[in-house]
C-alpha cells in the first residue's frame, strides 16, 4: 500500500466532485438550508400546544386556571362547550381539553374533593406525553395559590428549584440542529461514496484503475479520505456558521474534539457506503437500500428519541451502529463540555465499528471488482 | 461550405428534409454550424464522417428528438419545431439512436420490446400481433421472441431495434450508426434486410449515419460531414470522381479542409526485422472463461513475440474484451494459463501491471481531469520518479501532439485527439506491452492513420508488443498477424494475407464472413439453440438470407400511399404501454420489488418498536446534606417510582458536575442542610435543588414533568400528615384521560404515523428513478420521438408504482393490526381511499423531481432529502403541525403527509370515517393532480 497512490486517487475524486454542480448544490443545501429550517422549525416540546377549556364553573378559580395558559407554551385556550369537545378532538384541533365541572370552586372549598377532567390526544406523540404532566402541574399550582390566598399557609413550605443543566431553556432547536448535522453527515457520506462507486462501475472507470499498479485497499482508502474530508469540512463550516452563528446555539465543549469524533464517524459511514454499493447491483437498488439503512440510523440512534426508552434488544442492536455512539459523543462534547476522558469509550467504539465495516467492505469490494 | 444544389429535374419529388442555416451547441461545443441542405426523398441517404462531427446531432434534430436551436428544419413538408406538425408527423418517422440496443429495454423480451413500440403508436392487439409476426419473420428473429433483449448479440439487438422502428410503417427511417460494432456477417444481413424493405416500400426515405465507408459505397446519395459542417454531397461515384480518388475513404480525406489533411500520409508499417523478438511477450494457453453456463472464451491459445502488432478481430460480445481482461489479470481465467514475458499472470502481482499499458474500450480517461492532470495522475500511479514526471509528460505531449491542449478537459476534445491522449496515458510509464481494446472506433480516417503510424513506430522502433482488438477490416490488415474470433472461439490465426489466400477471397472481410459461416453451420449442426445467430434459419448461408427476407408477405410493408392519420391527443393504449413496460421491468427485477415491499415492513417493525415516548429507567442520584428521615422519605418517593433508578449518592458538587457531564445522571437532587428541621417548624421556605440533564430536551421535559408531579404528590401527603384534615380543604383531583390510546402505548401512536412516512419515501424513490434511469441510459429517446404525450408517459409510468405502493399499504396495515396489535377502530374504506390518493401524490412528487434531475445519484440524494426530512419533521409525526413555526410550518401545511397522518391516526385510533375526516381529504385530493400537473409542465418532450 502506498500513501502517494491513496493521495493521488483521492485528489482525483475531489476534482471529480468539484465538476458535478448538482451534487455540490445538494451538499451545500443539506448543510445549510436543510439544517437551518429543520432546527428553527422544531418547536420546544410544548410550543403552542393546542388547548381547549370547557368552563362549566365560571368562578374566580376557573378563570384563574384559564388565564394560566398562554403562549408560547400553549395556544390561547379556546373556550368551548362540552358538546364541542369530542368533535374538536376527533378532528385533531386540540391536543388537550380541560373540563372544569360545575360548582368546582364551591366543592373545592368545602373539601369535597372535586375532579377536573383533562383529556389528552394520546396519538399526538411527544406533546401528549410530556405535556400532560405540565398541564397538571399548572392547574395544581393555580389552585393551591388560590387556596393559599384564601386560607393562609397550611401547606408544607418546600419549594422545588428545578434547573436544567447544559441547556437551561430546554431549547429543542439546540439539540435538533446537532441531530440534523449528524443526519446530514451520515446521509452524505454514504451517498457520496456508495453512489459514486456504482456510477464508476456503470461507466467502466473502476476497471481502468485495476490495470494500474494500485490495490483495492488504496482505491477504497482514497475514496474514504476524500469524501470524508469533504463532509468533515462541510460539517465544520456548518457547525460554525449555521449552528453557532445563524441559530445561536451555544456550544460548551471543544469543537475540535467533536470534529475528531466526526472523522471517526465518517470512517465508519463511508465504509458503509462502499459496502452498500457492493451489495446493490443498480442505482434503484442502492436507493432503496439507502432508505432502509438511513431511517433506522436516524430514528433509533438516540438523536430523535431517548435511547433509554427503546426496548433493550433495540438498544443493544443499535450499539453496532456508528450513529448511536456519534450521537452520544456529540451530546457529551457539545453540550456537556465533556473531554476525551469522558468520551473515549465512544471513540473506541467508533474505531471498532469503522474497522469492522472497512474490512467487510474491502472484502466485498475485492469481489465486486472481479 | 454549402453543398451544391441538387438539380431539380433529377429529383422530381419534393425533398423529404430541408435544412436552412441549422446550428446546434452543447454548452461551449459547437455541434452543428450553419448547415443548409435539401435531402431528396425516396432514397437511401448516407451521412459519413467520423464521430463527433455532428451526424448524430443532425439526425436527432430531424427525428424531433432534440430541440431546434438555430435555423429551420423542415421534415415531411412542415417545420419540425412546430409542435403541431411534429405531433402529426412523428408517426411517419422512425428513429433508431446510436448505440447497440440503445432504445431497447434489456430486461424485456424481443417480442415485448417490439410490442411496446406498437402500443406507443396506438395499434390494437390484432394489428400488433400480425405486424410483429411479419417483422420477426423477416429479420430472422422469429425463433427467439422470448429472449431478453439484453442477452442478444449486437447484430440481433440492431435487428430488434429495426423491428421497433418499422412497426408503424414510417415514411422516413432514421438510423444512427446501426451497424457499428456488429460482426461483418450480421452487418451484411442487416443491409440486405433494409434493401428488401425498401423494395416493398419504395416511397420510404432512409437516412443512415455510418462510420464504415465500404457500406456508404452502396448508398444512393451521401452527405460528407466534418466539424459540424457539410463538406460535400452527391452520389458515391460523384464524390470519388470529384476528388479523383479510388475509394470513399480517400475521397473523404481529400474533401477535408487543407489544415486537417496536412501531414496525412498513408500508413506504412515497415516489415519486422528478421529474427527480431524471438522471445515471447504474450502467451495464452487454452484460456477459457465461463460465467455460469455461458462460455465467453473457449479454449483460446496464441503466442505473440516481442515487438509484433497482433490484431484480434471480432464483433461485440465475441469474447475479445474478456480475453484481454484475462491477459491483464483483470479476470482470473476459469481454465488455462496466460503468461506475460514467461511469467504467469497473477492478479495480485502489481509488478506485471507496470510493464503493461492498457487502453480500454469503455473508458480511457477521467473526464473530470485536464489532459495534464490525467497524464500526471497516471505517471504518479505508475510510480515514476517525481522529478522525472514533468519531462516525461512533455515528451509524451510532443510525441502524441498534445502540446496545445494540455489544460483542456477531455470532454471538450474531438474523439481522435482523445484516443491519442488515451494512448499517451497508456504509454506514460513506457510499458513493454500495449493492450488496446478497440482504440479507434469512431475516429476519423486522418486521425486513425496518424494513430496507426504511432503504433507502427512503437512496435518497430521501441519493440513494444502491441495487442489490439478491432472490428475494422482495414485496420486488421495493418497488423502483423490477426486472430479471427467468434462466439468465444478463435477461428483462425495468421497473417492477413495468408487468411485471405486460404479462403481464396477478395478481401479480408469476405474471408472473415466465410470463416463465420463455417463456424455457424458447424455449431448449428451440433446444438441448434446454442448460439442465437446460429439457429437463425436466415443466417445459415448468405444465399439463404435474401430469399428468406424477400419472402416477406407484402402485407407487412404496404406501400406508403397515404400518410397515416394524425395521432389522437390522448390514447389510453399508449399510456398503458408504459404501464405494462414498467410492470414487466419490475417483475423482472424482483430484488427491487422485494426491497420495496419487505423493506417497508422491516422499517415499520424496527421503528415501531424503537421509537418510544415513555421515558423510564432514568438514573438519578442525591446529594443529601440533611440526612434525616424526612429527607430520606423525599428521596424514597422518587426512587420508588418506576421511572427512576437511584445511583450511589453524590459526594459533593464536583462529583455531581463530573457525573452529569459523563451523562451518567439524568437528574441530580440536592437536599439542603436543616431540611427536616425547617419543614417541621414550617416558618421558613426550604428549597430543594434539582438539576436535569438538558442535553436532550425531550427527555429533560419528561423528567421535569415527573419530578414536579412527584414533588407535589409528596407535598400533599406531608401536608395531610402535618396539618391533619384541615389540609384536605383544597384537595382536588385531575382525572387524566388519554384519549384514543388509553394505555398510552407509544406503539399505538407511532405505528399509524409510520404509514405516511413509508408510503412517501419508497414510492417517490421508485418513481423518480424510473424516469431518471431512462434519461441516463438513453431509452428516453423513445418518449421523444413517438406520439406518446407527456401525460401518457408520466401517468403510464406512475400506475405500476401506485399499484405496488397499494400492495405495500395493505401489507403495512395487516402488519400493524395483526402483528403489532394496534387496534383499528375507524373506517378501513376511508383509510384505503386516502392511501390511494396519497401514494398517487407521493409517486407524482417523484415524477416531479424526475423532471429536473438528470443523474441517478442526484435523484437518490434529492429524493432522500425531500421526502425523509419533511415527512419526519414537518408532518406531525412527532410534533403537531400546529405547533411548528417558520418555513417548517409552511412545509407542514402543504406537504401531503400531514393530511394522510391525520387520516391514518383518525381511522386507526379515533374511530373516524369519511364524514369527520373530509377536511383532510380535500388537500390529498388536490395534491396528486397538482404535483403531476407540475411534473407534466416541467417535463421536456425533446432533449435540449
Amino acid at each position: 500500500m502506498r500513501l502517494a497512490n491513496i493521495f493521488q486517487l483521492g485528489v482525483k475524486e475531489l476534482r471529480g466532485l468539484a465538476r458535478d454542480p448538482m451534487l455540490l448544490v445538494l451538499i451545500v443545501y443539506s448543510f445549510t438550508v436543510s439544517i437551518y429550517t429543520a432546527s428553527s422549525a422544531t418547536p420546544e416540546t410544548l410550543n403552542r400546544a393546542a388547548i381547549a377549556i370547557v368552563d362549566e364553573d365560571q368562578s374566580p378559580v376557573s378563570s384563574r386556571i384559564i388565564s394560566a395558559f398562554y403562549p408560547p407554551y400553549f395556544s390561547v385556550p379556546k373556550l368551548i362547550s362540552p358538546s364541542e369537545m369530542d368533535r374538536r378532538m376527533d378532528a385533531g384541533l386540540d391536543t388537550f381539553a380541560l373540563d372544569i365541572p360545575p360548582n368546582f370552586q364551591r366543592d373545592l372549598l368545602a373539601g369535597r374533593s372535586p375532579t377536573i377532567q383533562l383529556n389528552v390526544d394520546a396519538t399526538r406523540m411527544s406533546q401528549a406525553f410530556s405535556g400532560g404532566g405540565y398541564v397538571q402541574s399548572i392547574v395544581s399550582d393555580e389552585v393551591s395559590e388560590f387556596l393559599n390566598r384564601y386560607r393562609g399557609a397550611s401547606t408544607v413550605p418546600v419549594d422545588l428549584a428545578l434547573r436544567a443543566r447544559f441547556n437551561q431553556q430546554l431549547s429543542k432547536g439546540w439539540f435538533g440542529s446537532i441531530t440534523n448535522v449528524i443526519s446530514s453527515i451520515t446521509m452524505l457520506s454514504i451517498i457520496l461514496t456508495g453512489a459514486a462507486l456504482i456510477r464508476e462501475r456503470e461507466h467502466g472507470t473502476i476497471e481502468h484503475l485495476l490495470v494500474m499498479p494500485v490495490r483495492p485497499t488504496e482505491i477504497m482508502l482514497s475514496k474514504i479520505w476524500s469524501m470524508g474530508l469533504v463532509v468533515l469540512v462541510a460539517s465544520a463550516l456548518s457547525l460554525t456558521f449555521i449552528v453557532q452563528w445563524a441559530l445561536n446555539v451555544p456550544i460548551n465543549g471543544s469543537v475540535t474534539l467533536f470534529l475528531v469524533g466526526t472523522a471517526l464517524q465518517l470512517f465508519a459511514t463511508t465504509s458503509m457506503g462502499i459496502f452498500l454499493a457492493t451489495m446493490a447491483g443498480t442505482m434503484p437498488q442502492f436507493g432503496l437500500l439507502l432508505m432502509l439503512v438511513l431511517l433506522p440510523l436516524q430514528v433509533l440512534s438516540g438523536g430523535s428519541t431517548p435511547r433509554e426508552s427503546m426496548p433493550q434488544i433495540i438498544q443493544d442492536i443499535m450499539l453496532a451502529a456508528p450513529n448511536t455512539h456519534f450521537v452520544m459523543l456529540a451530546q457529551s462534547i457539545l453540550f456537556r463540555g465533556a473531554g476525551i476522558d469522558v468520551v473515549w469509550p465512544q471513540f473506541l467504539a467508533l474505531i471498532a465499528i469503522g474497522g469492522v465495516l472497512f474490512f467487510l467492505a474491502l472484502r466485498r469490494f475485492r469481489r465486486f471488482l472481479r | 461550405m454549402n453543398p451544391p444544389a441538387v438539380p431539380p429535374e433529377q429529383h422530381p419529388a419534393p425533398p423529404v428534409v430541408g435544412l436552412a442555416h441549422v446550428g446546434l451547441s452543447y454548452g461551449a461545443t459547437r455541434a452543428l454550424d450553419d448547415v443548409t441542405l435539401d435531402i431528396p426523398a425516396g432514397m437511401m441517404i448516407g451521412l459519413i464522417g467520423p464521430d463527433g462531427v455532428g451526424k448524430s446531432s443532425l439526425l436527432s434534430l430531424i427525428a424531433g428528438a432534440h430541440v431546434v436551436q438555430e435555423g429551420r428544419v423542415e421534415v415531411l413538408g412542415g417545420d419540425i419545431a412546430d409542435q403541431e406538425h411534429r405531433r402529426r408527423t412523428c408517426p411517419r418517422i422512425a428513429y433508431m439512436p446510436q448505440g447497440l440496443g440503445k432504445n431497447l429495454y434489456p430486461t424485456l423480451s424481443v417480442f415485448e420490446n417490439v410490442d411496446f413500440f406498437g402500443r406507443l403508436f396506438g395499434q390494437d392487439q390484432e394489428e400488433r400481433q400480425r405486424r410483429i409476426a411479419d417483422l420477426l419473420e423477416a429479420t430472422g428473429l422469429a425463433p427467439f421472441p422470448d429472449r431478453p433483449a439484453g442477452k442478444l448479440s449486437g447484430g440481433m439487438k440492431q435487428k430488434v431495434g429495426l423491428c421497433c422502428a418499422l412497426i408503424h410503417d414510417p415514411d422516413l427511417l432514421i438510423l444512427d450508426e446501426p451497424t457499428t460494432g456488429v460482426d461483418p456477417l450480421s452487418r451484411r444481413q442487416f443491409w440486405q434486410l433494409i434493401d428488401t424493405i425498401r423494395r416493398d416500400r419504395p416511397g420510404m426515405s432512409v437516412m443512415v449515419a455510418t462510420a464504415y465507408m465500404e457500406e456508404a459505397q452502396g448508398f444512393d446519395w451521401l452527405v460528407a460531414m466534418d466539424a459540424g459542417r457539410v463538406l460535400a454531397t452527391g452520389t458515391p461515384a460523384e464524390l470519388m470522381e470529384r476528388t479523383g480518388t479510388p475509394n470513399l475513404d480517400a475521397a473523404f480525406i481529400a474533401l477535408l479542409p487543407e489544415d486537417k489533411r496536412r501531414g496525412h500520409k498513408e500508413v506504412v508499417i515497415p516489415p519486422r526485422a528478421e529474427g527480431a523478438g524471438a522471445d515471447i511477450a504474450i502467451e495464452a494457453e487454452h484460456l477459457t472463461m465461463r460465467f455460469g453456463d455461458f462460455v465467453a472464451v473457449d479454449n483460446v491459445s496464441f503466442r505473440i513475440p516481442r515487438g509484433e502488432i497482433f490484431g484480434f478481430l471480432g464483433s461485440n460480445g465475441c469474447g475479445k474484451t474478456t480475453t484481454m481482461k484475462m491477459l491483464t489479470g483483470l479476470l482470473p481465467a476459469s481454465e488455462g494459463i496466460a503468461r506475460l514475458f514467461g511469467r504467469e499472470v497473477d492478479p495480485n502481482d502489481i509488478e506485471v501491471r507496470r510493464r503493461v499499458g492498457y487502453m480500454s474500450q469503455a473508458f480511457s480517461l477521467y473526464t473530470e481531469l485536464t489532459v495534464r492532470q490525467n497524464l500526471d495522475l497516471h505517471a504518479r500511479l505508475f510510480r515514476l520518479a517525481p522529478e522525472s514526471i514533468p519531462a516525461r509528460i512533455a515528451e509524451m505531449a510532443e510525441r502524441f501532439g498534445l502540446e496545445d491542449i494540455m489544460e483542456t478537459l477531455p470532454d471538450a476534445l474531438p474523439l481522435g485527439i482523445r484516443q491519442r491522449l488515451s494512448l499517451a496515458v497508456a504509454m506514460i510509464h513506457a510499458p513493454d506491452i500495449l493492450i488496446l481494446d478497440e482504440p479507434t472506433s469512431g475516429v476519423d480516417p486522418v486521425a486513425r492513420d496518424a494513430f496507426w503510424q504511432i503504433l507502427s513506430d512503437l512496435s518497430r522502433k521501441d519493440s513494444v508488443t502491441i495487442f489490439v482488438s478491432t472490428h475494422f477490416m482495414n485496420e486488421a490488415e495493418l497488423c502483423d498477424r490477426i486472430s479471427l474470433m467468434h462466439a468465444g472461439r478463435v477461428l483462425v490465426s495468421d497473417t492477413p494475407a495468408a487468411i485471405v489466400e486460404q479462403r481464396a477471397a477478395h478481401s479480408l472481410e469476405e474471408a472473415f464472413i466465410a470463416y463465420l459461416e463455417e463456424a455457424i453451420s458447424e455449431r448449428a449442426g451440433a446444438t441448434p439453440a446454442a448460439a442465437p445467430v446460429a439457429a437463425s434459419p436466415a443466417a445459415t448461408s448468405p444465399a439463404a438470407v435474401v430469399p428468406a427476407a424477400a419472402a416477406v408477405p407484402p402485407v407487412a410493408m404496404p406501400a406508403a400511399t397515404e400518410p397515416p392519420a394524425a395521432p389522437r391527443r390522448f390514447d389510453a393504449r399508449r399510456m398503458f404501454a408504459y404501464t405494462r413496460r414498467e410492470a414487466l421491468e419490475l417483475r423482472r427485477d424482483p430484488i427491487r420489488a422485494t426491497l420495496a415491499l419487505l423493506g417497508t415492513v422491516i422499517l415499520m417493525f424496527v421503528v415501531g418498536y424503537g421509537i418510544n415516548m415513555d421515558v423510564d429507567n432514568l438514573s438519578f442520584a442525591v446529594l443529601d446534606r440533611d440526612d434525616t428521615t424526612l429527607s430520606q422519605d423525599y428521596v424514597q418517593q422518587i426512587a420508588g417510582s418506576r421511572y427512576f433508578i437511584e445511583k450511589a449518592p453524590i459526594v459533593d458538587y464536583a462529583d455531581m458536575d463530573r457525573r452529569m457531564r459523563d451523562g451518567e445522571l439524568a437528574l441530580a437532587i440536592e437536599i439542603p442542610p436543616g431540611f427536616g428541621r425547617d419543614v417541621a417548624r414550617g416558618n421558613k421556605t426550604v428549597e430543594i435543588g434539582a438539576w436535569i440533564d438538558g442535553a436532550m430536551p425531550s427527555r429533560a421535559e419528561t423528567v421535569r414533568g415527573y419530578v414536579q408531579g412527584m414533588h407535589s404528590a409528596w407535598l400533599t401527603q406531608k401536608a395531610r400528615e402535618l396539618y391533619g384534615n384541615a389540609a384536605t380543604v383544597g384537595d382536588f383531583q385531575i382525572a387524566l384521560r388519554y384519549r384514543y390510546n388509553p394505555s398510552v402505548q407509544s406503539l399505538v401512536a407511532i405505528v399509524p404515523a409510520m404509514l405516511p412516512l413509508l408510503l412517501m419515501m419508497i414510492p417517490a424513490m421508485l418513481a423518480v428513478l424510473s424516469v431518471v434511469r431512462e434519461k441516463e441510459l438513453g431509452s428516453i429517446t423513445n418518449f421523444y420521438v413517438t406520439p406518446v404525450t407527456r401525460f401518457e408517459f408520466l401517468v403510464g409510468k406512475q400506475l405500476p408504482y401506485v399499484a405496488l405502493a397499494m400492495l405495500n399499504f395493505a401489507m403495512l396495515v395487516a402488519f400493524a393490526v395483526f402483528i403489532f396489535r394496534v387496534p383499528f377502530t375507524g373506517s378501513l374504506l376511508a383509510l384505503s381511499l386516502a392511501a390511494l390518493l396519497y401514494v398517487f401524490a407521493a409517486t407524482a412528487l417523484g415524477l416531479l423531481l424526475s423532471s429536473f434531475m438528470n443523474s441517478q445519484i442526484a435523484a437518490i440524494f434529492g429524493t432522500a432529502l425531500l421526502t425523509l426530512i419533511p415527512a419526519v419533521n414537518y408532518s406531525g409525526m412527532i410534533d403537531p403541525v400546529t405547533s411548528l413555526q417558520g418555513a417548517g410550518a409552511f412545509v407542514g401545511q402543504i406537504y401531503p403527509a400531514t393530511y394522510f397522518m391525520t387520516i391514518a391516526r383518525g381511522t386507526f385510533s379515533k374511530g373516524l370515517g369519511f364524514a369527520e375526516l373530509a377536511g383532510s381529504f380535500f388537500p390529498l385530493l388536490l395534491a396528486g393532480p397538482v404535483l403531476l400537473g407540475l411534473g407534466i409542465a416541467l417535463l421536456k418532450k425533446q432533449a435540449s
